[in-house]
């Protein structure tokens, strides 16, 4: 499966971005060819409006089944879920970490946004 | 003649000078209360409300069953509104900004648009004026369409007086556009005058005439004045700090009812004003864009 | 770590809250300030800032039409929703043989949404982003101070405050400054809904008069709409003892909680004219700021 978890900067020890909308970086990892893709979300960050719609666009387009981040806005999960992507919150230390905790099955599954959005 | 009174600065008196001057003229008039987001001017006007109207503005309705998510409409839209994805496309009514772009996109002629209400105007009557004011409903982000609905009902009859927003941006622009005459009105502090310099940028930008009212002119210090001097702006009122004018307007009443003796003042003042939009003397820039 | 956001709001403009941000700074001296206020910045004026750091700020896009591609069709004039595009008459002056029609975008009126642009079959439409003002972090007595410029005439949907307020987070977490103070504009628009959302406490302050009460409950109702607990301080309440008392419980029933008054005091006028903040001089304003700061960061959790 494909996993995106939302990082600082590139590749399986960067730490994790707690933001996902106005995260710097998306790294894609595939568990079965255990690849590594790594993403920049620019884009986003210099958007003027809906950075979070805009990074769920990306996460979608790369295939993700789900995405492991700190937080996540409420235009963000809407849209991560009409891609059906699973969110899931609370990844903290490197992405390498977040993934594991992941398999482990210690991280939540989001069934809703944990923060506000940033209006505009 | 339509004037608009303005400021940079909150709080500096302009419903008190857009109120006073709308109390102090026998001609047929018309005052529109264009701060949409906090309507002030009914308060001491007490208008008799005729009627209502909503305002609404256009979102986008995807019709599923035509929808062939090939995402044309998301990459027309350049506010993040319309998203597709996997399926039928999500909107964002609230990041909408109603340009119809997404509808013109549509290859399968899926979207229409449907109206969503973010405001109200108001119409009404106080004695012999006409008056209409503009309410943006809380939580709504986009206050000029409702400005802009309010504006409709400038008639053009004899005098229309727009009550702005306070600041310099969006808002402002869309309550003073295509009026003959700006009036900016601020006091004597350094707020006042920080303020009331990026106020003449904007007013200037627009290439309209402005003159100044200094409120409460005896309470800060000179560099008000200083600065109209240099730039050649008219200060065509001064209203010194009065406790019988802020009692009164703490309570709903009128500066020209608390003190009478400042009608010949506005009536003067209106007089100065429709001398300074007419059209010689905008060419000849007297107290004009430079 | 976990940081307090403070934002100040009115409602109804020139109720005090800059006066009183700049108060709170100088008693706090450990926060980080953002200047929300983006069209009429003030805050600075009390805090002598220098600036480090100054970045443009580009947001959206205008239309530009390029007169020697246009091929004077009008599809743009039929297209635009927002009376931006303008036909331009041949000068008289210049015009030797009869000349088509132009057109160009008026950049105050144009939207940005690109419609023009999309349609235009000559491709003669440019859409260069839009310089929209600058942000700048500041050094100043009190902390450092995140503020802003907007552009003259600029569009003002919140995306400056947005920024200036992740400036201002990233200062925090990277400073370990564990309270952001926030100068917040007038009104319940976009700016303010951007200076508000996700907040820890709004402190909404008001003016003993009917203006002033009517504005602020449309702000409390906007607190109360997103969610964020406010608090509520009636300054220059001797004006009018009674509006105070009235607008105090208004705000009480509201679900607001009340953190003080502040009386009517020409020093604060003074301090500003000399750039200060009123609690470095003294006063009963002074006093009572001190009293409304102390409650207010009681009640902000």
């Amino acid at each position: 499966m494909k996993i995106v978890v939302s990082a600082r900067t590139d590749g399986l020890e960067a730490d994790v971005d707690q933001r996902f909308g106005r995260a710097a970086r998306f790294v894609l990892y595939d568990t079965e060819t255990k690849s590594v893709e790594n993403v920049d979300n620019q884009q986003s960050l210099n958007a003027a409006q809906g950075a979070g719609i805009q990074a769920a666009e990306t996460v979608s387009r790369l295939g993700a089944e789900c995405l492991l981040t700190g937080h996540c806005g409420p235009k963000a999960f809407r849209t991560l879920a009409a891609a059906d992507v699973r969110v899931y919150t609370g990844a903290a230390g490197t992405v390498t970490q977040a993934i594991d905790s992941f398999l482990q099955g210690r991280l939540k599954l989001a069934a809703a946004a944990d923060v506000d959005g940033h209006w505009a | 003649m339509t004037v608009a009174i303005a400021s940079g600065k909150g709080g500096t008196g302009k419903t008190t000078v857009a109120v006073s001057l709308a109390l102090s003229q026998t001609v047929p008039l018309l005052f529109l209360d264009g701060d949409v987001e906090e309507p002030n001017a009914a308060l001491f006007l007490r208008p008799r409300i005729l009627g209502s109207r909503p305002v609404e503005v256009r979102v986008p309705e995807v019709d599923a069953a035509r929808c062939t998510a090939c995402g044309a409409c998301s990459r027309a839209c350049r506010f993040h509104a319309i998203v597709s994805l996997k399926s039928k496309p999500l909107v964002f009514p609230e990041l909408c900004h109603s340009c119809g772009g997404c509808v013109l996109a549509c290859p399968s002629a899926a979207i229409r648009e449907s109206l969503r209400a973010i405001g109200i105007i108001e119409r009404g009557v106080s004695g012999s004026i006409r008056f209409a004011h503009g309410r943006l409903n809380v939580g709504e982000a986009m206050a000029v369409p409702v400005i802009h609905a309010l504006r409709e009902d400038d008639t053009q009859v004899g005098l229309t007086i727009v009550d702005a927003p306070p600041g310099t941006s969006c808002p402002v622009v869309a309550a003073i556009r295509g009026s003959d005459m700006v009036l900016l009105v601020t006091e004597p502090t350094p707020f006042g005058l920080n303020d009331l310099m990026i106020a003449v940028g904007t007013v200037r930008k627009l290439g309209l005439p402005l003159g100044v009212v200094i409120n409460r002119s005896d309470s800060g210090n000179d560099s008000v004045r200083a600065y109209c001097g240099r730039e050649g702006i008219p200060v065509l009122l001064e209203i010194p700090e009065d406790r019988r004018i802020a009692e009164a307007y703490s309570r709903g009443i009128p500066a020209i009812e608390a003190r009478p003796e400042l009608r010949t003042r506005f009536g003067l003042l209106h007089r100065r004003l429709t001398e300074l939009a007419a059209p010689e003397a905008r060419e000849l820039g007297v107290g004009a864009a430079s | 770590m976990n940081v307090r956001e403070m934002v100040v709001v009115s409602g109804k403009g020139g109720t005090g809250k800059t006066s009183l941000v700049g108060s709170f700074a100088v008693l706090t001296q450990s926060a980080v300030l953002a200047d929300c206020d983006v069209d009429a910045a003030d805050l600075h004026l009390l805090l002598s800032p220098a600036v480090q750091r100054r970045v443009e700020f580009r947001s959206g896009h205008t239309a530009a039409i390029a007169t020697g591609r246009c091929t004077g069709c009008g599809r743009c004039l039929e297209l635009c929703r927002f009376g931006a595009i303008r036909a331009s008459v041949p000068s008289r002056e210049t015009a030797s043989a009869p000349q088509k029609p132009g057109f160009s975008v008026d950049p105050v009126a144009c939207e940005g949404c690109g419609v023009c642009v999309d349609h235009c079959a000559a491709g003669a439409i440019d859409f260069p982003e839009r310089l929209s003002g600058e942000w700048f972090v500041s050094e100043t007595r009190c902390g450092p101070l995140v503020h802003a410029r907007l552009g003259i005439a600029a569009e003002n949907s919140g995306k400056l405050v947005s920024t200036v307020r992740r400036q201002a987070r990233d200062l925090a977490q990277a400073g370990h400054r564990a309270l952001i103070l926030v100068d917040g504009p007038p009104g319940i628009g976009c700016p303010v809904i951007a200076s508000i959302t996700g907040a820890t406490s709004v402190l909404a302050v008001t003016e003993p008069t009917i203006s002033g009460e009517h504005d602020l409950l449309r702000v409390l109702e906007l607190c109360r709409h997103f969610d964020i607990e406010a608090a509520v301080c009636v300054n220059k309440w001797d004006l009018n003892p009674e509006a105070s008392a009235r607008i105090e419980e208004a705000a009480r029933v509201a679900g607001a909680l009340l953190v003080g008054r502040i009386p009517y005091d020409p020093t604060v006028t003074r301090a500003q004219i000399q750039a200060r903040a009123v609690v470095e001089i003294g006063g009963p304003a002074a006093a009572a700021t001190r009293k409304v700061w102390d409650a207010w960061l009681a009640v902000a959790s």
